[in-house]
């Protein structure tokens, strides 16, 4: 970006807009929530990325999670749906416009429990969108009760201990069809930046559940979903390093010190290995990994699984490239001839 | 019954005396369900259509595969009368299981024509009896034992031409027609026919019914209203359908679906419109809104179960002011109820589906034509109105064959409603998404993609202001609500004004109907003057909420009955909260809710014996 000599450089990115192009309204959540730090990290992702905010669709449901949409990217349409339903507004709309970026943020409970259907079912279809659950293991804005994400044994506040198991959404995703499918931290910044960035590259379900501690309700002792607890247990998988299409790849990476994924738009990911022999594009592997994470009371993090090549459910509908939402009417609606004749059938 | 003599009667009774009744009557065909009787019914309902005599069909059948039973009804009416009549006065009865109750229905005279050795003439000695040997008449037509199930119900039509005196020509006209031309279908079956009639040319002489020529059908087509209102959507520019499967809904749906695949596919061959069949009715509406919202004319249909489902979503559309068409092909509730056959009985559920202040508008075609034109409509108004909107058919409309003038091509170009372009917003600088600009309650949108700073808005069901941001402020509250209930205001000037479809001067007595009410209600009129020297006006309601026409005719009646095809009245409560309270007691009430299709005689007996009292 070229700037005027003499003048302080405002930094840009490459379609010249600002971080605070990208920025929202201020927040309202709890101060320390991990949200709030995922809402950064989304934001200095697309701006980073230089992703139009006109073009990007932000939804989510019910909770607070799904009030973050209003923290972030004010120049995005925003559709804040109903309790677990986000899934159908998102896949009427990318249908409706596939051209536009969609992402989507939701919580443990509204994906988990009352969601859960509607989520199985994005997951199975492969819609291109982004999926954030921002888990926390409880219910926030109902003041602390389990989530069905949270660990067997994890205790609330008041002593109450979970005997459920936890519902793993990684898991689910993979088993279901999603193809970009990863665990975080809201306090991995680096982790969960590479991982944005990525999952803005990919076509397909991304799936990016990220542990977000409330500092209200879960952040004591006896909670698995507690920073202390994630400082204590997260085990990545990998250091994820991202080069997006449009950068040069600058690092020389040492052959068979990571894996090298190429995504849908041409952006490179390197994952450095930390666990000798992880493939994220074997999906039975990841599963493996994932129940075995489980049984150790691991958390792991990084990027499960990836699938590239898959087609979404958009290249499945094989639409005209102009989005079906803008379609004039002399497409949309046949001719006097269509009507004509198909009465011609009916006699 | 005293005679034992099995052997066929050949119609040799006082009937052969009397002059033999023309164009009006009714045949009733009862068979088990999966047996091709389909074909047969719609094969002998279009050769009376092909001979220009004014028909219709009703088909009572099970929600169930194969092997229960299933009765088709078809009017022949020179008077133009379609509503299904009570009493039929030929039955073929192809159904052992039914065959006893069937004939016991019967009224003395009429005429049954069944399978030979069922030997049902032993059981009343009343009627006119033709025993036709089908197992025998079909093995020479179809050597294959699944053939020949088949196809014994074309032998019926077969003799049913010589009795009745159809056309053969027209037969074989419907036949081709009914496989569309498909060479060894049609041969197969037009030789069952043939050996039907044959036999019965040889053996039967005709009873006193008949059917002969007229010239009523010129151009008209057979089409059912699943299929009238996907032609509708089609021609109303349809583009993002999500929907889950549900009787009697699924041909709406799955007939569009043929269409699109033919008309919107481009000359590279992608297509120009998305279906995507959902997990459940919760999602297919979601997926409405979501694809709405993003500027595409999206539709789905469902039944009363699936309506219940929707609840929660509808209200997020009414709140929010996203567009949605939904067609509620009206089956009987409550729960699974039945859901083979028809009712109205979700006017309440739908107009006020989900919780707090909701209300939505709904259109109630009548008939083919409006199936077609209301399923253009319905995108016109839910894009003006900014708010889902119920298109009210039911399964007599949707699932039954009608008789129709074709459709028109619509004179006027779709209405978008209020949509900002780039340009628009380049010239305002912005815009409040739920300001009043207009004075009509309805704000401007701007959709997904609008390439301008200020383009976005924050759809949501939480408590908003007029710049769509999260307020829980009491006045932003009532703002909104206040501002709602204008639109509505709105709409009731904008949907189809109701129609006063008889008139006659001076009349006292009063007649609203809705949907397919219409047909019977046409009949009532005429049963009234003709039987009972009563003179009625009739009003059909066309849409909620109503047009001030409503109340206006029933302050220039004494007495208004209103025909319902429900147990609790809803249009009548409808109605009741739109009128003067001095009003209310003018309202008597016609129901209607044994998932029959509504006949006459019901709205006519229940409005003399009212009037007695």
């Amino acid at each position: 970006m070229a700037t005027i000599p003499g003048t302080p450089a405002v930094k840009s990115n490459r379609i010249g807009l600002q971080v605070i192009d990208y920025r929202g309204s201020k927040s309202t959540l709890c101060a320390g929530c991990g949200h709030n730090a995922i809402s950064e990290r989304i934001i200095d992702a697309f701006y980073e990325m230089g992703i139009e905010p006109e073009q990007v669709a932000k939804l989510s449901g019910i909770g607070c999670s799904s009030k973050t949409p209003a923290y972030f990217m004010a120049r995005a349409h925003s559709f804040n749906a109903v309790h677990g339903r986000m899934p159908a507004i998102a896949t009427g709309a990318a249908v409706a416009n596939h051209k536009m970026l969609h992402i989507g943020v939701s919580g443990d409970g509204d994906t988990a429990s009352i969601g859960m259907g509607q989520f199985a079912h994005l997951m199975r279809r492969n819609l291109p969108m982004i999926y954030i659950i921002e888990d926390n293991g409880v219910y926030g804005l109902t003041k602390g009760q389990f989530s069905a994400t949270a660990d067997m044994g994890s205790k609330l506040k008041t002593g109450t201990v979970n005997e459920l198991p936890a519902i793993d959404t990684c898991a689910l995703a993979i088993e279901l069809g999603a193809t970009f499918v990863a665990r975080s931290f809201s306090g991995d910044k680096k982790q969960l930046a590479a991982l944005l960035k990525a999952a803005i590259a990919h076509n397909g379900t991304v799936l990016l559940d990220v542990i977000s501690p409330c500092v209200t309700f879960n952040d004591h002792e006896g909670s698995t979903k507690s920073y202390k607890f994630m400082k204590d247990h997260e085990e990545p998988l990998h250091d994820i390093n991202f080069v997006p299409v449009f950068e040069e790849i600058d690092v020389e990476y040492e052959e068979g010190s990571g894996v090298d994924i190429s995504l849908h738009d041409g952006s490179k990911m390197h994952l450095t290995k930390l666990e000798e022999e992880y493939n994220p594009t074997d999906r039975i592997a990841a599963l493996t990994r994932l129940a075995q994470a489980r049984a150790k009371d691991e958390v792991l993090t990084g990027l499960f699984y990836v699938n590239p090549e898959q087609p979404s459910f958009v290249d499945m509908l094989n639409l005209v490239d102009r989005p079906l939402g803008t379609l004039p009417e002399n497409v949309t609606r046949p001719g006097k001839s269509v009507l004509d004749g198909i009465m011609e059938e009916y006699r | 019954m005293a005679s034992i003599d099995v052997a066929p009667r050949r119609g040799t009774d006082s009937r052969e005396e009397r002059e033999p009744v023309v164009n009006n009557f009714s045949i009733q065909v009862a068979t088990v369900n999966g047996s091709g009787s389909q074909s047969a019914n719609s094969v002998l309902m279009r050769t009376i259509f092909e001979m220009g005599v004014p028909v219709s069909g009703k088909n009572l059948f099970p929600s169930n595969i194969a092997g229960l039973p299933t009765w088709f009804t078809i009017r022949v009416s020179k008077d133009g009368y379609v509503a299904r009549k009570r009493d039929s006065e030929v039955l073929i009865a192809m159904n052992p299981e039914t065959a006893e109750g069937d004939v016991k229905a019967l009224r003395a005279g009429s005429v049954v024509l069944y399978d030979e050795p069922l030997k049902l003439d032993a059981l009343r000695d009343d009627l006119v009896w033709y025993a036709v040997p089908f197992d025998k008449l079909v093995g020479p037509v179809a050597p294959e034992a699944k053939l020949k199930k088949l196809l014994r119900n074309m032998v019926y039509v077969g003799v049913m031409a010589h009795l009745l005196s159809l056309d053969m020509a027209a037969v074989e006209k419907s036949i081709g027609k009914q496989f569309s031309g498909k060479k060894r279908a049609t041969d197969v079956n037009v030789a069952a026919v043939r050996a039907g009639y044959e036999y019965a040319v040889a053996n039967l002489q005709q009873p006193g019914f008949r059917v002969a020529r007229m010239n009523e059908n010129a151009n008209k087509i057979i089409i059912d209203g699943n299929s009238a209102g996907a032609l509708g959507a089609l021609f109303g520019g349809v583009t993002v359908v999500p929907w889950y499967p549900i009787t009697p809904s699924s041909s709406l749906i799955e007939t569009l679906m043929d269409y699109l695949k033919e008309y919107r596919v481009d000359a590279e061959g992608k297509a120009t419109y998305a279906v995507v069949q959902a997990e459940d009715e919760l999602a297919a509406i979601g997926m409405v809104l979501g694809a709405s919202w993003s500027g595409a004319r999206a539709m789905t249909a469902t039944a009363g179960p699936g309506i219940s489902l929707m609840a929660e979503f509808t209200g997020l559309g009414y709140y929010a002011e996203i567009p949605a068409v939904i067609w509620n092909v009206q089956r009987v509730g409550p729960s699974t109820g039945l859901p083979t056959r028809t009712a109205q009985g979700d006017l309440l559920s739908t107009a006020f589906l989900s919780h707090g202040d909701t209300k939505h508008p709904m259109l109630f075609p009548c008939s083919m034509s409006e199936c077609f034109d209301y399923g253009m409509l319905a995108f016109d108004l839910a894009e003006r109105l900014q708010t889902p909107l119920f298109v009210m058919s039911d399964l007599d409309l949707g699932m039954n064959n009608w008789v129709s003038e074709p459709f028109h091509y619509p004179e006027t170009p779709l209405d978008r409603g209020k949509v900002l372009s780039k340009e628009d917003l380049d010239r305002l600088g912005g815009f409040a998404r739920y300001k009043d600009v207009d004075g009509d309650g309805i704000g401007y949108r701007t959709l997904p993609g609008t390439e301008h700073p200020n383009a976005a808005w924050f759809a949501r069901g939480s408590g908003h202001n007029e710049k769509a941001q999260y307020s829980e402020r009491p006045d932003d509250f009532v703002n909104n609500l206040d501002r709602l209930d204008k639109k509505w205001e709105t709409a009731r000037k904008i949907v189809p004004a109701p129609v006063v479809e008889r008139e006659s001067k001076g009349a006292k007595v009063g007649i609203i109907a809705y949907g397919s009410s219409h047909w019977a209600t046409l009949e009532t009129v005429d049963q009234l003057r003709d039987e009972q020297g009563m003179a009625v006006d009739y009003l059909r309601v066309k849409a909620y909420p109503f047009g001030a026409a409503v109340a206006e005719f029933i302050a220039a009646h004494e007495r208004v009955y209103v025909v319902d095809q429900n147990r609790d009245a809803q249009m009548l409560q409808l109605i009741k909260l739109d009128i003067a309270p001095a009003e209310v007691v003018k309202l008597r009430s016609i129901c209607h809710y044994n998932g029959h299709p509504l006949e006459a005689r019901t709205v006519t007996d229940g409005i003399v014996a009212q009037e007695q009292k």
